[in-house]
């Protein structure tokens, strides 16, 4: 399988099963589409047709480099993965290696658009107690297996709502780390309110990563992220996060923002965080109902697509003037990401990933706390639901047959569970609203590459 | 002429934004 497309002015293809990604002239580009379905002289035939200005033997020289190609393995690689699919699953099946800690089902905001329904998920306001943390913690490496990388995050709500608790939880840990031969990363997600001295000199010392909730322009932030008297929190973060994240040297964080119908044209945001000093940035679309005020509407994915095209010409112009950025999704490492088990598994939600409760109940992750039907136990008795376990873990790029054909599927491995089902009401289901705009940012991404190859290539010579 | 210019388990890697799969994104730890 590959996919070709044309972004920046580079005609792109992509071998989807190996993974190589080319940059090819027009001819190249034209002569690869059909070049398995159309006979050889059929094809140089309709190519000199085409281009009438180019000699026979270069269009027959431009058919041989395609050929050499799919005899090296790079061009119309044929999918064997399907086998490997599970494999991972199975091999590590009850490893748990990372927990997302909701140390605070409370919020000093009461944002509408708010996945958690403001930090209580459904339920009552509580926190989590540092005796409920150090039994996760002990359960986390416990289940943890030969995994030397055990990953806490410590969410919310709020979670700053109980630093006393992170604080404790997170020297806890590292009293217990060498012993048990492991290395944990924590990493916290605020909204700002409460950061102060301490919390970044703890966030310094401790947090591996921070991720810090604002959604760009001041009017756009305000419109959803206001406290419980209505009044906007833009003014009063902004000052902290920009403390918060000179002190870390602008490294190991991100801005994280929410883009909703009412701000699609979410550029403009990540140009009010770049004028802020901001250069770590995820902007997501807004995760609730298709029927909600916020939701993003047909007309303003298209939007949206064409908002991504524009950020990755952002990134290039940038990039050239040597003021980069950095847009998480736009981050790919073409010799060092993940492996094929991992892109065929997924993140791992339900099986090495799970989110506890303040009272201690598991999870399958954070976006189906509060829905009983997916509660898989808790830390003090373990798992006890190994249907919805049993689900997880057969969720895989290889069970949804609607991904069976899509180009992208080695980059989404499937999408997320979560996602899938407030969209469907299966985990398995297909969420095609996240998947257009998913394959969009994977388009961006690669072409961003092949600019900078094409950059770094212009250099040299 | 050239027409065509080339540029896939241990778990260690590291299960930003707590809403979409980011798994692309992801390094190899290992």
């Amino acid at each position: 399988m590959i996919h070709q497309y044309q972004l920046g002015g580079y005609n792109i293809v992509l071998d989807v099963c190996s993974g190589a990604v080319h940059a090819v002239d027009e001819l190249a580009y034209d002569m690869i589409g059909p070049f398995e379905a159309q006979p050889r002289e059929e094809l140089l035939a309709a190519m000199a047709a085409k281009y009438p200005a180019v000699p026979a033997a270069e269009i027959a020289d431009c058919y041989a480099q395609i050929e050499e190609l799919k005899n090296a393995g790079q061009l119309f690689t044929p999918d064997s993965f399907e086998p490997l699919a599970g494999k991972f699953k199975e091999k590590s099946g009850g490893v748990i290696k990372a927990l997302c800690l909701h140390v605070a089902h409370t919020c000093n905001l009461n944002c509408s658009y708010c996945f958690a329904s403001q930090g209580k998920y459904n339920g009552e306001r509580a926190v989590m107690s540092f005796e409920v943390g150090k039994q996760a913690l002990d359960f986390l490496v416990a289940h943890s297996g030969t995994r030397r990388n055990l990953e806490v995050d410590f969410f919310g709500g709020e979670p700053l709502m109980n630093f006393e608790v992170v604080k404790q939880l997170t020297a806890y840990a590292r009293s217990i780390e060498k012993d048990a031969h492991k290395n944990f990363r924590f990493t916290l997600t605020t909204n700002g309110m409460l950061i102060d001295d301490d919390v970044i000199d703890f966030c310094n010392r401790e947090m591996s990563n921070v991720v810090l909730s604002l959604d760009g322009r001041k009017e756009v932030h305000d419109r959803f992220r206001v406290d419980y008297a209505g009044n906007g929190s833009w003014e009063r973060i902004v000052p902290k996060f920009q403390k918060l994240v000179a002190a870390r040297g602008g490294k190991n964080y991100y801005m994280r923002g929410t883009f909703t119908h009412h701000n699609p044209d979410f550029l403009n945001d990540i140009r009010t965080m770049l004028d802020l000093g901001f250069t770590e940035l995820s902007m997501e679309p807004v995760v609730c109902a298709p029927d909600d005020p916020s939701a993003l509407t047909a007309e303003d994915r298209a939007l949206v697509m064409r908002q991504y095209e524009e950020l990755a010409d952002l990134m290039l112009e940038r990039e050239r003037a040597g003021k980069p950025f950095t847009f998480y999704h736009y981050m790919l490492d073409l010799s060092g990401g993940p492996c094929i088990y991992k892109r065929i598994s997924g993140c791992g939600s339900g099986t090495e990933y799970m989110a506890v409760t303040p009272w201690g109940d598991l999870y399958p992750c954070h976006q189906f706390v509060g829905d009983e039907h997916f509660k898989l136990g808790d830390i003090w008795n373990g798992l006890n639901n190994p249907e919805v376990q049993g689900e997880f873990a057969a969720c895989n790029v290889y069970a949804k047959p609607e991904c069976r054909d899509c180009w992208a599927k080695l980059y989404c491995s499937g999408g997320c569970a979560a996602n899938a089902f407030h969209a469907t009401g299966a985990i398995t289901g297909i969420y095609e609203a996240g998947c257009e705009l998913f394959r969009k940012r994977m388009e961006c991404a690669i072409m961003l590459q092949v600019a900078r190859a094409a950059d770094a290539a212009g250099e040299d010579e | 002429m050239k027409h065509i210019v080339t540029l896939l388990g241990c778990g260690e890697c590291q299960t930003a934004c707590k809403t979409s799969c980011g798994i692309a994104n992801q390094r190899c730890e290992n």
